[in-house]
């Protein structure tokens, strides 16, 4: 049975952080990173020993995963029947994505012992990775809706303090400030979603709070579906607005526009934060909730599907036309997210019909080890080259050797050829895609040609495309700490692959057998080899091919090049529409009408206060006269007045 | 001779009271003050006997009252007098109208 040890594994990186913020600066200094690093191996040794028993030993009951709750106590009694508790759910997602989250989180900080040794504030950027691993892994082992939340805000002050850790640099300020504001605000929707649907549900519990909408027959899910509000059942409304804070924490179009921002902050904070774990928090919501939308809210997930698919294709062309190596990770990561939200999208619940379900967290397993392992590489080119645009590099294949291969790994993975991961978790979704929504498949397929083709054009770009240069650096990759967590993640992108998934995570708990059809998986592999043979023309010399088709397209170049200008529109409506019109109005308002009326309370008593301060003379006899005159008054009155 | 009665008593008092307050308003000088005030409160030392011999003879709590009024009346010389010398000391001077700091 599950141990209470579990709560250990949040608890270590919570140490990890409140030892160096309370006291980094004089207790420990250097040691803070093998610190907090040793912290969080433990953890990971914990949470890779829990989630191998729960799979293999005490997990399944009648050859179903159980839901387990090892630990449960109550937060905050509101009335006899509505309490905030905080417990630990285990099942098989959580399982998952603990090992997910402690894996990356373990790589990124071994690989910051070294990347980040020279840094001022070297303490605390330990100090706030540990913070945010503790929130993420509160946030998967949560097991309310109140309790999800609140470690959802804890993640996204942890990432706003990590993209602003440079905090000299204005636009990491900036972007730090845009990524806190536009999730922030898609926070608002997520907490009303939870309010909605714990009132029609009357708890906060997600096992309970399932059960009761999703049962076909029960009073609470009649209640939610016929009370409506603007003709929409508060059901579908709730579960809308929930999918409004995952697509914000995971940069689904509109909400995305603060994701390549974010790349301002240290990239290791991208690989970890940007890329891995918090990022997919969106997807790991709509799969926790994901009975709900299945069989509650169809509707739901039919624009849960159709934003996924958008924002995979969106994300892909933009991700073809940025310079900057990290912008285009980035943008990948939208695209991929996008691939697991649609891969939800289009899964049914229950059995065959649920590989959408259980391919879209494949992904999520398998994108997050490859493309950690890809901004970490990028973390090592740019700390050679001193620059994030990929013009500045090319022919750095001889100098980063480790890079390149472990690069190179990365970029196949994500490309979607065998045998590495990547390609069978998106088989997985496009599997699933073609059997339920066939639009999607197309969709999917075209995606995945741009995958392949922008994710060479950044690997030609670096490795290949020029001459050697920079040969006065000192070539290599850096010490043990930044080669060994690239070869780790390399080694689990060529394994990771081949686990059945389907026998571990499924939208029902019932372990299902995916096979793979070696005839379906020739067109999306002959997509990505053609996708790869674009890019090796177009960038793996230096020629004009590349500028020509840019030139020709210049209408359509420029508009992505902008990022279809997403970021105007914002400026606008928020700068134009709301500081003007309602902005000036409110400040109008505030100064002369809420301020007016203090400030005219206060000068109002100030005359008063002047007026009658003379009464305090200082004058003794004249204190005691009126004092006497007071007293003769008030004999008089009761004398003669008041019987 | 007649024996005085309770308001020859009373009129004594009543008058012993009013000198102490028009006293009080009008002196400066601050030990005069104090003496007004002991003026004053003997007329009211005064009313607890008259009240009690006349109205009450065979209790004594009026004289009781009287008593620890004095006692009270020593205390409170002897902390206004301690008051009086410090000020002499800051102000040399015992007049009330050099110490009024005490004001807005």
């Amino acid at each position: 049975m599950p141990q209470a040890s579990i709560l250990l594994i949040p608890l270590l990186p919570l140490i990890g952080f409140l030892v160096p913020a309370l006291g980094g600066k004089t207790i420990f200094k250097k040691q803070t990173g093998w610190f907090a690093t040793f912290l969080l191996a433990v953890s990971t040794a914990l949470a890779c020993s829990t989630a191998w028993n729960y799979f293999f030993s005490y997990g399944k009951e009648n050859g179903i995963y159980q839901k387990h709750f090892p630990f449960h106590t109550t937060w905050l009694q509101l009335t006899d029947t509505l309490s905030i508790d905080m417990g630990i759910l285990l099942d098989p997602i959580s399982a998952l994505m603990i090992v997910v989250v402690c894996i990356v989180s373990l790589m990124v900080h071994l690989y910051s012992l070294g990347y980040m040794k020279h840094e001022e504030r070297y303490a605390m950027y330990f100090a706030y990775l540990g913070l945010f691993t503790f929130s993420m892994l509160g946030l998967v082992l949560s097991s309310n809706l109140f309790q999800i939340y609140m470690f959802w805000e804890l993640v996204g002050v942890s990432s706003y303090l990590l993209i602003g850790f440079y905090f000299e640099r204005p636009k990491a300020v900036a972007a730090a400030k845009k990524a806190f504001i536009v999730t922030r605000f898609a926070d608002l929707g997520f907490l009303i979603g939870i309010l909605a649907l714990s009132y029609q549900a009357e708890s906060l519990d997600f096992v309970t709070l399932l059960e009761r909408l999703t049962q076909p027959n029960s009073t609470y899910l009649t209640q939610a579906t016929t009370s409506s509000f603007l003709g929409i059942s508060s059901i579908t409304w709730g579960c809308l607005l929930l999918f409004m804070g995952g697509a914000g924490k995971s940069a689904l179009f509109p909400l995305h526009i603060w994701l390549p921002d974010a790349m301002e902050g240290p990239t290791p904070v991208s690989a970890l934060i940007h890329a891995a774990t918090m990022v997919v928090a969106g997807v790991f919501l709509i799969a926790r909730m994901f009975p709900l939308y299945a069989l509650g809210a169809p509707e739901v997930l039919d624009i849960v599907a159709y934003t996924g698919a958008f924002t995979a294709l969106f994300a892909a062309l933009i991700a073809c036309t940025q310079t900057d190596i990290k912008r285009v990770l980035a943008y990948s990561t939208m695209s991929q997210i996008g691939f697991m939200i649609f891969a939800l999208g289009v899964s049914g619940y229950g059995g065959t019909a649920g590989l959408g379900y259980s391919a879209s967290l494949f992904h999520l397993f398998t994108h997050a080890l490859f493309k950690a392992m890809l901004f970490l590489g990028a973390g090592s080119i740019i700390h050679f080259v001193h620059s994030n645009e990929l013009k500045d590099m090319g022919g750095l294949r001889k100098s980063l050797p480790v890079t390149h291969l472990t690069f190179l790994i990365g970029c196949l993975a994500l490309s979607g050829i065998p045998p590495f991961s990547g390609f069978f978790s998106k088989e997985g979704i496009l599997l699933a895609a073609y059997q339920q929504k066939p639009f999607f498949y197309g969709i999917g397929l075209f995606t995945s040609l741009l995958t392949a083709f922008y994710m060479f054009r950044l690997y030609f770009s670096v490795f290949w495309n020029k001459p050697q240069q920079n040969t006065d650096r000192i070539a290599g990759d850096g010490g043990l700490t930044i080669t060994l967590p690239l070869l780790i993640l390399a080694a689990g992108t060529c394994v990771s692959g081949f686990i059945p998934f389907g026998q571990l995570v499924s939208s029902d708990g019932i372990p299902f057998s995916s096979s793979l059809h070696l005839g379906f998986a020739v067109l999306p592999v002959l997509l990505a080899i053609a996708g790869i043979s674009l890019a090796f023309l177009f960038y793996q010399k230096d020629n004009l091919r590349a500028a020509y088709w840019s030139e020709k397209l210049k209408g359509f170049y420029k508009t992505t090049y902008h990022k279809f200008y997403i970021d105007e529109c914002y400026m606008y409506v928020t700068q134009k529409i709301f500081f003007n019109l309602i902005g000036k109005s409110a400040a109008w308002i505030d100064r002369n009408i809420v301020d007016g009326l203090l400030s005219k309370t206060g000068s109002g008593t100030q005359v008063l206060a002047e007026k009658i301060k003379s009464f305090q003379s200082g004058k003794l006899q004249s204190y005691t006269t009126w004092y006497l005159i007071g007293i003769i008054v008030l004999i008089g009155l009761f004398t003669f007045f008041i019987h | 001779m007649t024996t005085p009665g309770l308001y020859h008593i009373l009129t004594i008092s009543t008058a012993l009271f009013f000198i102490g307050i028009y006293g009080f308003l009008t002196r400066r000088n601050l030990i005069t003050l104090l003496m007004c005030i002991e003026l004053i409160l003997n007329s009211v030392n005064l009313n607890f006997i008259a009240f009690n011999k006349y109205l009450w003879p065979e209790k004594l709590d009026g004289l009781f009252f009287t008593l620890f009024s004095i006692a009270i009346a020593a205390a409170e010389a002897a902390v206004a007098i301690a008051i009086i010398i410090h000020l002499y000391r800051n102000h040399h001077s015992v007049d009330v109208e050099s110490a009024e700091e005490l004001k807005y």
